[in-house]
């Protein structure tokens, strides 16, 4: 089941530097919501804090609230481990293990929890591709290696690997940057689908890809260079793109800086 | 061929097209390219002539003792080349060699493997560092230290090591003590293990430093553990390079002549038991017996090497096929 987030007053900090700075926001189960805005504004940062990849970064560290329904995510006992069982992420550049098959991969995650019975196995690695559009393109070579399928199949094949553990939110780290427009398409039609079953945060350097598939968009910047980043505005998409709030919010989409 | 070279090289207001389009055939003509193809084509070849050379001097040298030899060279316990008839055989030197190698290699991998995956994944920046350093410098010792360090001081204590294996593990018939001196394929092995350790050590951690974060972050990201990143990302990446790694050692630990003669009581015999004194290697047979050997002894000396040559390229060769068959799974596909 897709769970809803609720963040209240989060810092992200590398050592001493504070990068991402006093951020709220709810994001309702079972939607789409895109992360924009210029380089460095941290908003890849604040996503990493949604599944505690941010303090696997040397000097990363996290202060305030991260709510996955009624689970703080910072709270005292909570294993950062099984809060990314339950949150899964998607990488900017496609990742698949290159020692594994495809079949491999997808399992790979499973395999973790200790799900080990072969036919169950097939089940949910044939259910996790067919949920990433790439089945049909892989079925007859399971066992070949994953790095050699295409850019876009091996985001796909890393979508898939995400999805396979049932995450309750799966985040999305600028996942379609290192591919071609046709394999964009793919992702972004996938994303449309996913988000029946998911709660999707998507980071994008792309406005079109924000407004294509989001609900939902949350504009960061930064004051200046060192300065940290925060987050200016969330608001619905359709709002953001035709009617925002906030003038630096227009000035961004409207390509008048960034 | 670059178009964009033959404009840049075609000068002369008047080119002559044939000229220009050999060029453009033959590639480049810059000296530089051209001195360092010589160069690096040069160097290439010379390793293949040095190989070539080694192999054509063992053979014709060991064809000349194996030809006298009137027992049977490969199975023969004994190495009296100069009595009459002459009759010596490798059987005792490969049996030790292999054995006290694989006892090195059983030993050294998985902790080489260990120390390597702490200092890159789990010391913390400030004591990964030393460590790495002490292990570099351990790879300098000379093994002329090793071999004394060995007798002095390891032979004398491993009485302890070898009463606890033969009350433990006695009842196997290979790890019985009868309570000799432990000067043996075992004491051996262990000191093997000690002195490649450093080789394994140092290429296992430069290959676990290669690993991509973003690997490493994937299996993160799916809820690995620490040992599970390593299970899923780290080692399946390291594969080849530990194997090459161990090669190297392998290598050192077949080769290894005086550390073995220091701490080695050698003789002519297989014992039944790892912890019986005895046996030999075919480098520590050369070291302790070439100095005295006549032209025969010596020729018969060099049929030994030539044997090891031969097993050195059989073990190299299987480990580069081990590599191969998982090519297409190779983590540097990444």
């Amino acid at each position: 089941m897709a769970k809803r987030i609720d963040v209240s007053g989060l810092n992200a900090y590398y050592g001493s530097f504070l990068a991402v700075e006093d951020i709220s926001m709810t994001i309702q189960p079972r939607t789409v919501t895109a992360f924009i805005g210029p380089s460095g504004c941290g908003k890849s940062t604040f996503l990493r804090t949604l599944n505690r990849m941010h303090e696997v970064t040397p000097g990363g560290r996290v202060e305030g609230k991260v709510m996955l329904d009624d689970e703080n995510l910072y709270g005292a006992g909570i294993d950062p481990v099984s809060v990314r069982r339950e949150v899964g992420m998607v990488f900017q550049r496609p990742n698949p293990f290159p020692t594994m098959s495809i079949y491999d991969n997808v399992a790979a995650g499973l395999k973790l929890v200790g799900n080990k019975k072969k036919s169950e196995l097939d089940d949910i690695v044939e259910k996790s591709l067919k949920g990433a559009n790439l089945w049909n393109e892989v079925k007859d070579r399971l066992n070949k290696p994953g790095s050699g399928l295409s850019g876009g199949q091996q985001q796909r094949l890393c979508i898939a690997r995400a999805i396979a553990v049932e995450p309750k939110v799966l985040l999305m780290d600028e996942p379609c940057s290192a591919l071609d427009p046709i394999s964009t398409l793919a992702i972004e039609d996938l994303i449309g689908e996913l988000k029946e079953r998911f709660t999707i945060v998507i980071v994008t350097h792309n406005m079109q890809q924000a407004a294509r598939v989001s609900d939902r968009t949350a504009f960061f910047n930064l004051a200046a260079v060192g300065q940290p980043g925060k987050l200016i505005e969330i608001d619905d998409t359709e709002r953001i793109f035709s009617n925002p709030s906030v003038q630096a919010t227009e000035d961004y989409i409207s390509g008048r800086f960034g | 061929m670059d178009i964009s070279t033959t404009k840049d090289t075609a000068a002369p207001p008047t080119p002559q097209p044939s000229a220009d389009q050999k060029r453009a055939e033959r590639g480049t003509t810059r000296p530089g390219d051209r001195i360092f193809l010589g160069l690096s084509r040069g160097s290439g070849i010379f390793l293949l002539a040095l190989m070539a050379a080694i192999a054509v001097f063992l053979s014709y040298r060991a064809a000349l003792a194996i030809s006298k030899d009137e027992a049977n060279f490969f199975t023969t316990f004994e190495w009296n080349p100069t009595a009459v008839p002459p009759e010596f055989g490798i059987a005792v030197l490969a049996f030790g060699t292999i054995v006290s190698s694989i006892i090195a290699m059983a030993i050294a991998v998985p902790v080489a493997v260990g120390i390597a995956l702490f200092i890159t994944h789990y010391a913390p920046r400030k004591l990964g560092g030393p460590i790495a350093y002490v292990i570099d410098l351990l790879a300098a010792v000379p093994s002329i230290v090793y071999g004394l360090w060995g007798a002095l001081v390891l032979v004398p204590q491993l009485d302890g090591l070898y009463g606890w294996l033969n009350d433990y593990l006695g009842w196997t018939g290979i790890l019985e003590w009868q309570g000799g001196a432990p000067r043996s394929m075992l004491t051996v092995g262990i000191l093997l293990a000690i002195m490649i350790l450093p080789i394994i050590t140092n290429v296992s951690r430069e290959v676990f430093r290669q690993v991509p974060q973003m690997q490493e972050e994937a299996a993160l990201a799916l809820g690995a553990t620490r040992w599970e990143v390593i299970k899923m990302a780290v080692l399946p990446f390291g594969r080849s390079g530990v194997i090459s790694a161990s090669m190297l050692g392998l290598g050192r630990a077949l080769g290894e002549t005086m550390a073995v003669a220091m701490v080695l009581s050698p003789s002519f015999e297989i014992n039944a038991s790892l912890l019986d004194p005895g046996g030999g290697t075919f480098a520590q047979n050369i070291a302790s017996k070439f100095s005295e050997a006549t032209e025969m002894g010596r020729d018969a000396l060099i049929a030994s090497g030539l044997v090891l040559f031969v097993i050195t390229l059989l073990v190299n060769g299987a480990a580069r096929l081990i590599i191969a068959r998982r090519k297409e799974f190779s983590g540097a596909n990444a």
